[in-house]
């Protein structure tokens, strides 16, 4: 029970009911988005603990904690894991799913029993992922490439793909969820327009999610029917082509990497407002290419197959693609930067995670465009710089965004606040633990290091030994957010209705909402970031 | 914003209906018949004007006011366009190599 | 609230879920949820699409080989029968729209009476495969094929190939089928209890859009399986 304050407490979505059959039953977003929230903080920390043992081993050159075919499974398993058990649900099945009814003034999702079904199915698949760990695991990289998956690995091949085909099925049910939702349901005077850019961001991913995801489920699938009853789809010695299940299986994972993103630049954009009191420079523009990287991002898979034996000429073509990818999200950056000019900065925690975002997110993807230079990539490709690169978007800017965002809602999702001050050194801790992590990587996979590798030349060790470093300082910081916010929810100091002073119309419910989020239909006469005529706090109000 | 008030006659569902088996007998005979590399675009062609028919007729596009439903087919069309013609400019290029 | 104000529960029915507005708004919101679905079952088929298309560029003789060894009579005869199972699909939603129950019924109970005839070819066309050792696995044997075309060079692994994704393509096909039929009895039955009527059908209007569909990937897999090649 809640220590609450001295009055009896509102009615909200937590208090409403109690019992295990209210949360495992319920077909409220709110509600759905915490069980996410349990679920996928569990998984974060069983990919973690991957990494952690990856990490562990390359301490030394020599392979002397764990076999080569165990290193191998451990990799895996880490990608996997923190792939489609973790990014990929995060935000849009935590933030989204509690945000979007309420930043259109909904009183639910458009089908409240289908995201609760979404959640099922993903825990279904988790299970499931679990069990394939503890029995024996997946050797194949997470990328299931053929013919080793099919032919050759002596794992759990069949069973992985099963599990991630049935994640694949929630991911799509939430994509199918948050589109109808903003299109049916927003509350009268919600235009287009008017949208918090949080809202334009998620129904780009769901868009990806929706035309994506389908074509993995299928090529999982066939991988599985292949293992299963011995085919020779993808068998080059009976014909089968080893490229069509990469180009399959690209045709998703490279936009699957915008679902990854596109929703911590949804956060990003709701921090930087409220934290520089400003309108987002460039609205517009922000919204539109959120759309645009929704398009893009589907035409530029075949840069991760530059050197698998795909034509010159496609190659050359996928090339350029990859470059005008990169155009919209440096909209977004310039946007963002833009803001907050002449803005009224206060380096709160989710601030400061906003901060390490833009900064960590330009650099992994400006080492995006180093990767689709056919040239370069020949020498990088499949080397601890590919590892770096796609570790700067998703650690430095995917998961800073979900933290950001957890920080920046807490009050509104528990009633609570988060101490501050924990919070900052967190932050803190997390981008210098980061950076020490990974830099390094940069450099080893220019000099040569080659992914996936257990063991490696003696020259490499000294980055190794500062890379191991620097994620021990990583896991704390990660480990200091998931004591507090538990800790908040029992003292944390209780939250105004919005104790940031920020625009949108999540802020004018109280903290927490109501089950049916608002007293009454709100409708909509201003604009979207109207931080003109909302006042500041009188300090950002915090707890110390 | 509803789908489709307009109550079509059962007469011209039975008249959707003779034309789908109709070209169906029509793609079946025509398969017998050596067109060299038309064959397939004849079939294909075929089979789209039998999906058209469907869509638009068995499933009220035709009569539906809501555009957006006329989007999502497009899209999701244009996206399975894009997943083979990109793949095959790939394999239709890999001898040129 | 706004959803428990007594002037609210009179004028909707028990179908209204209480976090739309109005029933417009909530037959709006599963109309347009069905179809983005249906999106994504085209990119879920369209994968296998996309592999059907590369072996066939490939391997083109091995395709029509494995294509003549289909029964093109039983392959139109299932056409025909999934062409009729979408006329009384629409003529249902048509019948539902009128409020009338009992023909409603009749066309749902006739749609899945097709849809067994549909299995139930398919099931026969597909032991005649077992019988021939087309099934990829271990029977799995071509000769028959290779003696059949003596002037065309065909490689058992590559017709391997073929059968497999025939087998894919068919089998998803079928399952879908499968739920399809499921689906309707559900539809049957509420119906006959009188669920549905003029002001409230959604549901059939829905299991409709998705029966077409399947409908639709057959109207493509049939030309694309059944006639490579036929005029040889």
């Amino acid at each position: 029970m809640a220590t609450a304050a001295l009055t009896a407490e509102r009615e909200n979505y937590l208090n409403k009911e109690y019992g295990i059959r209210s949360w495992l039953l319920t077909t409220d977003h709110k509600r759905i988005a915490l069980l996410y929230l349990a679920s996928i903080t569990f998984f974060f920390f069983i990919g973690g603990f991957f990494a952690l043992l990856i990490r562990l081993e390359l301490l030394t050159p020599a392979g002397d904690l764990v076999q080569a075919d165990t290193y191998n499974k451990l990799f895996s398993m880490h990608g996997q894991v923190m792939i489609f058990f973790f990014l990929i649900p995060s935000i849009p099945a935590v933030l989204g799913n509690f945000l979007v009814p309420l930043m259109i003034g909904a009183k639910d999702l458009a089908f409240p029993r289908i995201n609760l079904l979404s959640w099922y199915l993903y825990m279904i698949a988790g299970t499931i992922y679990l069990h394939c760990i503890v029995t024996g695991g997946v050797d194949t990289g997470w990328t299931f490439y053929t013919p080793f998956s099919t032919a050759f690995s002596n794992t759990k091949v069949i069973e992985a793909g099963i599990a991630i085909f049935i994640a694949g099925f929630s991911s799509i049910l939430t994509g199918l969820n948050f589109v109808v939702t903003i299109h049916r349901m927003r509350a009268p005077g919600m235009t287009w327009s008017r949208l918090p850019l949080f809202i334009w961001a998620h129904y780009a991913t769901s868009i990806i999610q929706l035309l994506g995801t389908p074509v993995l489920a299928i090529t999982l699938l066939l991988v599985v029917f292949e293992r299963a009853f011995n085919l020779g789809i993808f068998d080059p010695t009976r014909g089968g082509d080893p490229l069509l299940f990469q180009h399959l299986f690209w045709f998703y994972s490279h936009p699957a990497v915008y679902i990854m993103i596109l929703p911590a630049m949804a956060v990003e954009s709701e921090v930087v407002a409220c934290f520089t009191r400003k309108r987002i420079f460039g609205y517009n523009f922000v919204a539109m290419s959120s759309i645009a990287i929704a398009v893009f991002g589907f035409l530029v898979w075949a840069h991760h197959m530059f050197v698998a034996g795909i034509s010159l000429y496609s190659a050359l073509v996928f090339s350029i693609l990859s470059y005008l990818v990169a155009v919209p999200s440096a909209i977004k950056v310039f946007n963002w930067t833009a803001t907050m000019y002449k803005g009224s900065i206060s380096f709160t925690t989710p601030m400061l995670y906003a901060f390490g975002f833009i900064g960590l997110f330009t650099m992994g993807g400006l080492t995006g465009l180093f990767l689709a230079c056919l040239g370069v990539d020949v020498h990088v490709h499949d080397t601890y710089f590919v590892i770096a690169h796609f570790h700067y978007i998703m650690v430095g800017g995917a998961v800073m965004g979900y933290l950001g965002g957890l920080h920046f809602w807490w009050p509104k999702i528990s009633g609570r606040m988060y101490p501050e001050g924990w919070g900052r050194l967190a932050a803190l801790l997390v981008f210098a633990g980061f950076n020490l992590t990974f830099f390094p990587q940069f450099l080893l996979g220019y000099m040569g290091m080659p992914r996936r590798y257990w063991q490696y030349p003696p020259e490499f060790q000294v980055l190794n030994v500062l890379s191991t470093a620097g994620s021990t300082i990583l896991a704390i910081g990660y480990v200091l957010p998931m004591v507090y916010f538990l800790w908040s929810m029992r003292y944390g100091k209780i939250a105004e209705d919005n104790p940031w002073g920020a625009a949108g119309l999540e802020w004018k419910t109280s903290s927490p909402p109501p089950t049916f989020n608002f007293d009454e239909e709100p409708e909509v006469t201003w604009e979207a970031y109207n931080y003109e005529e909302i006042p500041a706090p009188a300090e950002v109000n915090v707890e110390r | 914003m509803a789908m489709s008030e307009h109550i079509m006659s059962s007469k011209f569902y039975y008249a959707i209906w003779i034309a789908l088996l109709c070209l169906t007998v029509i793609t079946a005979a025509v398969s017998f018949v050596d067109l060299g590399p038309f064959n397939a675009v004849v079939a294909l062609v075929i089979a789209t004007v039998k999906a058209l028919l469907v869509v638009l007729f068995f499933m009220h596009v035709k009569y539906s006011s809501e555009k957006l439903t006329k989007i999502v087919i497009v899209s999701a069309i244009f996206w399975l366009f894009l997943l083979l013609a990109l793949s095959m400019a790939d394999y239709g290029t890999r001898l040129l190599s | 609230m706004l959803s428990d104000s007594p002037v609210a529960v009179e004028q909707h029915g028990p179908e209204l879920l209480h976090h739309f507005v109005d029933a417009e708004q909530q037959r709006d919101a599963a109309t347009l949820g069905m179809w983005l679905f249906l999106a994504t079952e085209i990119m879920f088929f369209g994968g296998m699409f996309c592999a059907y298309l590369i072996y066939r560029y490939w391997y083109y003789n091995e395709f029509a080989a494995g294509s003549r060894s289909l029964d093109i009579y039983l392959g139109t005869i299932n056409t025909a029968v999934l062409i009729c199972s979408s006329l009384t699909v629409a003529l249902g939603v048509r019948a539902a729209q009128m409020g009338k129950r009992k023909l409603l019924v009749i066309l749902l109970l006739l749609t899945i009476v097709f849809g067994f005839a549909f299995l139930g070819i398919k099931g026969v066309e597909w032991y005649d495969k077992y019988k021939e050792h087309h099934i990829p696995g271990p029977s799995f044997n071509v000769d028959d094929l290779v003696r059949d075309y003596p002037q065309i060079h065909i490689d058992p692994r590559h017709e391997q190939i073929y059968f497999s994704l025939y087998f894919a393509m068919t089998g998803l096909h079928a399952l879908h089928m499968i739920i399809g039929v499921g689906l309707f009895v559900f539809l049957t039955y509420y119906a006959w209890k009188g669920r549905y009527t003029p002001k409230y059908y959604t549901p059939v209007e829905m299991g409709g859009l998705y029966w077409h569909f399947v409908d639709i990937v057959w109207i493509y897999l049939f030309p694309l399986l059944y006639l490579i090649d036929r005029h040889r």
